[in-house]
Parts: C-alpha cells; structure tokens; sequence
C-alpha cells in the first residue's frame, strides 16, 4: 500500500525526538534508548530508577493523544502484515535489541549522535538488514 | 518536580514519534521498500533527529553532571563483537517483518490499536527471552572457548 510523503511533518517529528534525546541527556544523564528504558523499567536498580522510566514511558504514551493537538487525529497506525507476522517480527525484535544493546532510538540517534562506534556498525546492520527482510517478503515471498 | 520534567520529556518523544509517523508500519516498511512502494519519510525522522541530539549533546557535554543526577551514565564500550552485528541483524529482520521498533511501537501504544499490543507483548517475550539465553552465555565468548 502507498504512503504520502510527508518530509515536514517527519522532519518535526525528528526535531522532537532528537530534542528528548539532548533534554534527557541533562536532566538524568541518560541515552534515549527505548529499548534501555523499556528493559531497565521490568528489572530496575531501585525504586527511584524505576520511577523515572515509568514516567518517562507514560510521557511517550501519551504522546499520541497530545499529538492530536497538532495535527487533527490520532497518528495512523496501518498494518499491512498478518498477526502472525506481527508475533514473528515482536520476538526477534525483541532478541535482536537486546543481544544488540539497542534499537534506532538508542544507537541510531543516541549512539550515533555520539559517534560511537558500536552504534554506527549497529545501526548500518539493522537497516541493511531490514532493506533486505522487506525486498524478500515482498518481492520474492509476496508477503507474510 | 523531576518526574513531571521526566513526564515531558516523554512526551516531547511521544509527540515527535507520533507526527513523524515512525509509528506507523505502513510508512515505516515502505521507508524500505526502495524496490517497491517507497515512502523517504523517514529520513527526515532520522536526519532531524540526529542533527538535533548531535548540537544538543556537544551542549550538554559542555557539563560536568547532569542537573537531577550525580553523574553522566552514557555507554562506554567500544567493542564489535559476534552480539552486536547478529543482535542488531535479527533487529532488522524482525523490523522487517512487523513494521514496528521499539521507540515507534512505545508511544503507539497509547492508541490503544490491537496490533501495536500484540507486537508489544512478543517484543517483551523476546527481550525476556534472550536475557535467560544471555544468562546462560549464549554467543558470549566465554561459551565458545567453554
């Protein structure tokens, strides 16, 4: 299916994000990485380290209805794949970042913001990787 | 005080994720669809993103410490090892197949859209699995010379 192109509405929605990054960097000292958050808020150090990622994580779910200020509507969320694919890709997402140590939020702005070199190998891997996944489901599958 | 800055920060994440339409696997699978449907969308998402978080971290590197915590506590490792490439391969892959990265599918989930709950919910099986796997020296060095 066909998607608009939308390079100003994308192009704010980056400013945002790399904009959390640099807040949460001097306020808490910490990378963006949503996989990080997500891990260290089911096996936190302490109950304070557990508090600011609950609150950061209700901060970005909230999101979505905030945003609604902006633009009008929710954010379209369109799944051209099956269930299947969805409980497919979640796992291997899921092992991918964690043996990887982070996912586009922490190495590919956050790590490579910082010209780290684990994250530019991870971050040119994954969107290879994914280039390629797509090409294969779509043009030589025809779809999962 | 601090959490309710925490909150907005966020929130300012979730707001960009949303605009950006890094939450929305139809845009997201066709940002990789050079061959097909292409969508450039999201290189804008990137590129802002990282132009803004590159000036905004030389600015706040300027610091000593963080205003609500003692110290910095950035990642410090630099090793290429067998973890990171096939880590972030599988990543690729499975964002290939579902649409969904962890950053996109977060703040998507206050939509309350089914799918994004079934993505979560296999996602967090999948980082609670490979926790037990790395526990247990899956692809750590020490369990090939064991």
């Amino acid at each position: 299916m066909e998607t608009e192109f939308t390079p100003w509405l994308s192009l704010a929605g980056g400013l945002l994000i790399g904009l959390a990054t640099a807040l949460l960097m001097v306020t808490r000292g910490r990378v963006y990485g949503a996989t990080g958050i997500l891990a260290g808020f089911f096996n936190p150090e302490s109950s304070s380290d557990w508090s600011w990622r609950a609150v950061l994580l209700a901060g970005m779910a909230t999101g979505p209805i905030v945003s609604m200020f902006f633009t009008g509507s929710m954010p379209a969320i369109d799944v051209p794949v099956s269930t299947l694919a969805l409980v497919i890709g979640g796992v291997i997402v899921g092992i991918g970042v964690t043996f990887g140590g982070g996912c586009t939020s922490g190495h590919g702005v956050c790590g490579m913001a910082r010209a780290s070199r684990r994250s530019i190998v991870a971050t040119s891997t994954f969107m290879i990787f994914a280039v390629i996944t797509v090409y294969v489901v779509r043009h030589v599958i025809g779809g999962i | 005080m601090r959490l309710i800055v925490t909150y907005t920060i966020g929130l300012i994440f979730g707001i960009g994720i949303s605009i950006s339409g890094m939450s929305n696997p139809a845009k997201v699978l066709n940002f990789f669809d050079i061959a097909g449907t292409w969508d450039p969308s999201l290189a804008f998402v990137m590129g802002g993103a990282l132009a803004v978080a590159f000036v905004g971290y030389k600015l706040v590197f300027r610091r000593e410490a963080p205003l609500c915590e003692p110290q910095f506590n950035v990642p410090s490792s630099s090793v290429i090892d067998r973890k990171l490439v096939l880590g972030s391969a599988a990543f690729g892959i499975g964002w290939g197949i579902a649409g969904f990265c962890p950053g996109g599918a977060l703040p998507a989930l206050g939509t309350g859209v089914t799918e994004v709950y079934v993505f979560f919910i296999a996602m967090v099986a999948g980082i609670l699995l490979a926790k037990t796997w790395i526990t247990r020296g899956v692809l750590s060095q020490n369990a090939r010379t064991a």
